[in-house]
């Protein structure tokens, strides 16, 4: 089988006291085996909720996966108990958090952290978890591993405690691994040494790598494929090409083009006008709609599907029906052009 | 550039900003920092967490007491004695723009008294009325309506509050505005509509900026001209084209080549200069040049000599020992 990972129509809600909140709405995706794949978006798109969904860490209480199915090699992991999820996660998918210094207990040291997995997962006995725990920490770059396994993670610096966090998430040779904004928190020259720490990873261990980010610069740098999201649901998605030389969706070219490039000299930059959609009361149509400079009587009162574009690139855009108009994306889009 | 001929509108010179860390131990969070910022630029200033970035930004504007060095504003000095009509008179002119939208505004004043706050010290308003009219004239201004004035900053998002305070800062008619990363808790499309804001701002009022941020692709937009900082000095400083174009300190040639390019063709060719390790601690620098422990050109002058801030070429002025020339005559010799 070719997709390690794949959701099918996923909806999930969270209840408040305003009422329902319909986070992720109608979200399918697939993951290849060691591929990587990027969820662009802003926040509140529902970028972060789809991947929680899929690790099954939503509060239990006020989160409700409403409709679809989650393929984990076959099984729906929407339909596994607590106790059959908690053997998965971890081990055969695992996650790494933003911000290093709240994912790491302050009161247990790295090694005891990295050991804890492996422990619980592979039964390893004490001596053989440390000695994976201190290769598991020259694997990511850490000098001195024999003496900072003993550490706590405070005597830690950013780039080094995210380190420790990819160590973690990597201890159980997972098949599938869930980065959600791993570099936001880091500065840009420690932002260089991580994207790049990831990438040779990937290649050496083959584990298949979902990217949340806000930047598309990261997922330059690290993705073969991207999926847009915008609302709760997938606007664009295509190979990494696809979508930053071949655009359709104009909320794509919206982001694409409010980015100031290094190399070009526009005076004003095309900013989006408004703000994203209220998920509490989403709008009937398009979720781009209200903010879309294209936007036609049938985007506001019907959701678009997703057209192909090419076998692998999709987007959900009414431009892309044979009746609409025929429409160009702005100059300042073209991120090809730019060169 | 006819960089001669502008006027100068602020002048930092030898600037330093220490503060005590218990034990005799002193954090020197901006070390001997000058520039100029000349009247109607936006003077960028960019530099990873910690290089004492918004440090200046606040010490400038008075928030810090300066530890040594001086500021002159208009020719008279931010830092002296001054009574307090002379403080009121100084602080219409400079204001500020903070980085988290949300901290920055007080959650228990309407939107209204948040930005009349600066009119009403000011005595700028007669009577009520014509307070209320330069509070909507504010927010048409930031492109937001008169009906937002009466609610609370908890209603709005991240990049209405920013208008918000964007509004407040310019509520006393600054001449000059110090943003401190006012973006960077914002979404990219938010973002560039901020930007846009501030920029069109500036061409109406004729404002200057000093701009502090660590998104150096938004920095080279707005900037006319950009410092680059790293543990409390300036390393480099030039025309914003000419510094992406031609970065000559290893750092910020490092800083350039790290940062993603929303482009993966670029990205797959392209050779980053990766820096090991991690910034040191600014309680016990490093002994010369600050950079030299993560610096792929260190030499040994470099543990020894703290570089000359020396003009390289025409309006690009840079501290590092590469291009010393003296130095480098010595070598050659």
């Amino acid at each position: 089988m070719k997709n390690i990972l794949e959701l099918n129509n996923v909806n999930v809600s969270f209840h408040t006291f305003a009422g329902e909140v319909k986070a992720v709405r109608g979200v399918s995706l697939h993951l290849e085996k060691g591929e990587s794949l990027a969820i662009v978006g802003e926040s509140g798109s529902g970028k972060s909720v789809t991947s929680k969904t899929i690790m099954r860490l939503l509060p239990e209480k006020t989160s409700e996966i409403k409709e679809g199915e989650i393929l984990f090699e076959g099984r729906d992991l929407t339909k596994l108990s607590n106790r059959e999820m908690e053997k998965i996660r971890g081990s055969e998918i695992s996650m790494i958090f933003q911000d290093p210094m709240t994912s790491l207990n302050p009161t247990m040291t790295v090694g005891k952290q990295i050991m804890e997995g492996l422990r619980k997962h592979q039964n390893l006995s004490k001596n053989e978890a440390k000695e994976r725990a201190i290769n598991l920490l020259k694997l990511v770059g850490i000098p001195n591993p024999e003496i900072r396994i003993g550490e706590y993670p405070h005597q830690f610096s950013g780039g080094m405690r995210q380190r420790v966090v990819i160590a973690i998430a990597l201890a159980c040779n997972p098949k599938v691994l869930i980065a959600d904004e791993p570099t936001t928190a880091l500065d840009v020259t420690i932002q260089a040494q991580i994207l790049d720490l990831m990438r040779d990873l990937q290649q050496k261990t083959g584990t298949a790598i979902i990217l949340i980010t806000h930047d598309l610069g990261v997922v330059a740098n690290l993705s073969q494929r991207v999926a847009v999201m915008y609302g709760g649901t997938i606007v664009e998605t295509g190979t990494t090409d696809e979508v930053f030389y071949n655009p359709k969706h104009p909320y794509t070219w919206g982001l694409l083009s409010s980015m100031p490039k290094l190399n070009t000299n526009d005076k004003e930059l095309l900013a989006i006008p408004g703000t994203p959609p209220n998920l509490l009361n989403p709008p009937k149509g398009c979720p781009f709609a209200a903010r879309c400079p294209y936007a036609m009587q049938v985007c506001v009162d019907h959701m678009p599907d997703a057209s192909d574009v090419t076998s692998t690139h999709k987007a959900a855009c009414w431009l892309l029906d044979e009746r609409a108009p025929k429409v160009e994306p702005p100059e300042a889009a073209l991120v090809g052009g730019a060169r | 550039m006819a960089v001669v001929e502008r006027e100068k509108l602020l002048e930092v010179k030898n600037l330093k900003k220490h503060f005590n860390v218990g034990k005799n131990a002193v954090l020197k969070a901006v070390d001997d920092v000058s520039f100029d910022i000349y009247k109607g630029e936006t003077l960028g200033l960019v530099g990873e967490s910690g290089c004492g970035k918004s440090t200046t930004g606040r010490t400038i504007i008075r928030l810090y007491e300066a530890t040594a060095g001086n500021v002159s504003y208009e020719g008279v000095d931010v830092h002296g004695k001054k009574s307090k009509k002379e403080l009121k008179s100084f602080n219409r002119k400079m204001q500020m723009i903070f980085q988290d939208p949300y901290a920055s505004l007080n959650p228990r004043m309407t939107i209204k008294d948040i930005i009349a706050e600066g009119i009403d010290i000011h005595g700028l308003a007669k009577n009520d009325k014509e307070r209320m009219e330069r509070v909507y004239e504010l927010l048409e201004t930031v492109g937001l309506n008169r009906a937002h004035a009466s609610r609370y900053p908890h209603e709005f998002s991240g990049g209405q509050r920013q208008r918000i305070g964007i509004a407040r800062a310019l509520a006393v008619d600054p001449d000059f505005i110090i943003a401190d990363e006012p973006i960077s808790a914002l979404d990219v499309s938010i973002q560039a509509q901020v930007v846009n804001l501030m920029m069109k701002l500036q061409k109406e009022r004729g404002l200057t900026y000093l701009f502090i941020a660590h998104d150096l692709s938004m920095v080279k937009h707005i900037s006319d001209r950009v410092g680059v900082m790293y543990l409390g000095n300036i390393v480099e400083l030039a025309e914003s084209d000419e510094l992406y174009e031609e970065p000559l300190h290893p750092y910020t040639q490092a800083l350039l080549s790290a940062i993603p390019v929303p482009d993966p063709e670029v990205e797959r060719s392209r050779e980053r200069i990766i820096l090991e390790g991690d910034i040191p601690s600014p309680i016990s620098p490093p002994s010369g040049c600050r950079f030299r422990t993560r610096c792929p050109h260190a030499m040994d002058v470099c543990a020894s000599a703290v570089p000359k801030w020396q003009e390289a070429r025409e309006g690009h002025w840079v501290a590092c020992h590469l291009y010393d020339n003296d130095l480098n005559n010595e070598n050659k010799q």
